[in-house]
């Protein structure tokens, strides 16, 4: 890599979308546990009347922290790395400082909107989309913002080539923006009855079985345009940068990207099995959910191997600790993934506590992981300060790192459990259980999970004080670190 | 060619499109005229069962509960026979969930009744000892939106061509013309319901939510065959 000295990179916007990713992961991790203890102890809904329900906070959420935690940090660390892999500062066009002002400002507007109807009930009771179509229009117009930015600093790039995380950023624009729109799609009431009724109401362009299949072509593949792709794009950016280690090979890169990005879409219709999607579509989501494993491992794989020599770093990084860590959650997640997809095991898996299980490993031990990490090793280089305290981050490590093996063995467990009472019969065969057997016996579980969310949220109010006080009170730096992010 | 397209950023992202895009095309597109067919028989939504379903959505229901019956033989002894896609065809948006952690509803309507639900909706526990579910008592105060769910039926009756009848058409007059129709359907429902509030909004003219959300439970099931009993 080249030398950075002769640029000064502008981090105004990356800043400010690390304050969001900070704010919204705290709410929206804040919002998960206690939804998560309410299901082990339902006096918990009444706290905040019709708006303290589990059913009304449920999608608030996946909301926050999918569109406010995720989506910053997503933000905040393309406008820190796309910088800097393009050899080009924010800071040398006007036109693109104003357009990242610009979608922040309206991200905000947007995101604020968000929990304020989600909390009125305003929905369209479609899974990771449940906003009305003002706020989509909205999101579509910061999503174009972000694509301009993207392409104008693309434009004016000194670096030729494209380095890996640009590739998954430049995925994750294309692939949101087709999946948004197409499952959005939605006619507004008020215009086609003559002014009768909530202008906030629409009507899905799609019913019944068509509209669960676009939903959930949408719903697995914001997974992985969200969850997925941009976090690899991450991965690749900042795991080189803190370990000082050269990515260990371009062409596992290459057959990564290239067949995540062709295996993903088609493995959607693998939340539709024993539904009345076609059985051939159903076969195909779980064929590719099984094929899907190699990229996936792939990138994991690759990145691990970047350790390759240097493993001595994981006992004294903690930075490299968390991405590491990342990485193996990812091949867990994303070889469970295609378990649950198999049809004889869906039948058990599908509906019962074990699909949010596999979703949190993924979500807390990859994602959420990542980006912390992300964070951390930007904010020495953004506020030229060390990381105010490497005592506090090896704590959080190890809290959150026990929350997410709570979190996902209780739910393996519940999620089995009930699957197995569901169908079990006597020896007539009738029905062993009535349906509220299967609940009561899950208390236990519901319990364990709501602890694990509360040293999770324990951890991440750590990792908020230590960036805060990285910002404002830690000793000040003379030069930007190369590798390895100062720690006091 | 992957070094030649990373250093030409329009046909990275061009080819990149090209390879997402097209699942979707080889696998959602064929079915799309097929899989929106009702079956023989089935009735559209009136608007007090649409106006329950926006109830439904508003509590998001499909947090919990899903609509749509496997076909097991686990899941038909417990639930009735399994979901057929024509069943779906006026369902916009689709709501089959993607969690139990309360029972199926897409048969709810043959083994439930109005009374029961009251209780349910109320205090859950009081029918079944052990629920977690929370009470929802503010649907016994809140009024549903029966304005939203009429622009709905004309939205889907225009657009998509729902078979409702004539008399659904779009306007403020049409609605005020339209109204007391829902109300009498609503007063069947409260008729069978003991809650003083849900009787006085009913007959001051309004629709409580728990009136439309039981009038939509109800409908989940057998009664949705019935022929002419739209109007």
């Amino acid at each position: 890599m080249q030398s950075n000295a002769a640029l000064e990179y502008d981090y105004t916007i990356a800043k400010l979308y690390t304050y969001t990713a900070i704010l919204f992961g705290f709410v929206g991790m804040l919002i998960g546990t206690l939804i998560a203890a309410q299901l082990a102890f339902p006096d918990l809904n009444y706290l905040l009347g019709e708006y303290g329900t589990f059913s009304r906070l449920r999608p608030l959420h996946t909301n926050v922290v999918i569109y406010g935690f995720t989506v910053s940090g997503i933000f905040a660390t393309f406008y820190y790395s796309a910088q800097r892999v393009l050899k080009v500062s924010m800071a040398e066009s006007k036109f693109i400082m104003f357009v990242g002002k610009l979608q922040f400002f309206l991200y905000l507007i947007a995101a604020t909107a968000m929990v304020i109807t989600e909390l009125m009930g305003y929905t369209q009771s479609k899974e990771y989309a449940q906003m009305e179509w003002p706020l989509d229009l909205l999101i579509v117009v910061i999503w174009v913002l972000w694509g301009v930015a993207m392409f104008a600093l693309i434009g004016i790039r000194r670096e030729k080539a494209l380095y890996i995380s640009m590739w998954y950023f430049i995925a994750c624009f294309l692939g949101v923006a087709m999946l948004y729109l197409f499952n959005n799609m939605a006619v507004p009431t008020y215009f086609t009855s003559g002014g009768v009724g909530s202008i906030m109401h629409s009507v899905s362009m799609y019913s019944g079985t068509n509209d669960a299949l676009v939903q959930w072509w949408w719903g697995h593949n914001a997974v992985a345009f969200v969850f997925t792709v941009p976090i690899v794009g991450m991965i690749y950016y900042f795991l080189p940068k803190e370990s000082g280690q050269s990515v260990y090979s371009y062409k596992l890169s290459l057959l990564s990207f290239w067949g995540l990005m062709f295996v993903y879409l088609w493995a959607g219709s693998h939340h539709l099995l024993w539904s009345t999607v076609p059985d051939w579509m159903q076969t195909m989501g779980s064929i590719f959910s099984v094929v899907l494993i190699l990229p996936s491992w792939g990138s994991a794989i690759n990145m691990l191997l970047t350790m390759k020599g240097e493993w001595n770093q994981l006992t004294e990084n903690p930075l490299i600790k968390f991405m590491v860590l990342a990485s193996t959650f990812y091949m867990l997640s994303t070889l469970e993934g295609p378990i649950q997809a198999i049809k004889s095991v869906n039948a058990i898996a599908h509906f019962t506590d074990w699909i949010p299980g596999h979703v949190h490993d993924g979500v807390l031990g990859w994602v959420a992981f990542m980006i912390m990490a992300a964070l951390f090793h930007m904010a020495p280089r953004m506020f030229k300060r060390e990381i105010y305290s490497k005592k506090l981050i090896e704590a959080q490590f190890w809290l959150q790192t026990t929350a997410v093996v709570l979190y996902f063995t209780s739910m393996w467990i519940a999620g089995i459990t009930q699957g197995m009472m569901w169908r079990a019969v006597d020896e007539y065969g009738n029905l062993m259980y009535s349906f509220i057997d299967t609940v009561t016996v899950l208390h236990p579980y519901y319990a364990i999970r709501a602890l694990a969310g509360v040293l999770f949220v324990t951890g991440f109010v750590m990792f908020a004080y230590n960036m805060i006080k990285t910002m404002t009170s830690s000793r000040e730096l003379s030069e930007e670190p190369q590798f390895k992010s100062p720690m006091a | 060619m992957f070094h030649w397209l990373e250093k030409n950023p329009f046909f990275f992202a061009v080819g990149v499109f090209l390879v997402i895009a097209f699942a979707g095309l080889v696998e959602i597109l064929p079915n799309f005229a097929e899989a929106s067919r009702p079956v023989a028989g089935l009735r559209p939504y009136t608007v007090l069962e649409l106006a329950g379903k926006e109830v439904y959505k508003k509590d998001n229901c499909i947090a919990c509960h899903s609509q749509l019956i496997r076909p097991f033989k686990a899941e038909t002894d417990r639930y009735g026979q399994y979901s057929l896609s024509g069943e779906y065809a006026y369902d916009r948006p689709f709501l089959w969930g993607s969690k139990r952690t309360g029972p199926d509803l897409h048969r709810v309507g043959n083994y439930r009744t109005t009374d029961w639900h009251e209780n349910h909706m109320w205090e859950p526990t009081s029918v079944v000892p052990g629920s977690i579910m929370p009470a929802y008592k503010h649907q016994f105060t809140n009024t549903a939106d029966i304005a939203t769910a009429y622009a709905e039926a004309v939205t889907v009756k225009n657009v998509f061509h729902v078979p409702y009848g004539d008399d659904i058409k779009a306007g403020e007059k049409a609605f005020d013309a339209y109204k007391p129709k829902i109300l009498a359907e609503a007063k069947k429902v409260a008729d069978q319901m003991k809650n003083k509030d849900v009787k006085d909004m009913v007959a001051a003219g309004k629709v409580p939510e728990v009136v439309a959300l039981i009038s939509y439970l109800n409908s989940l099931g057998r009664s949705r065959y019935e022929a002419n009993k739209v109007k």
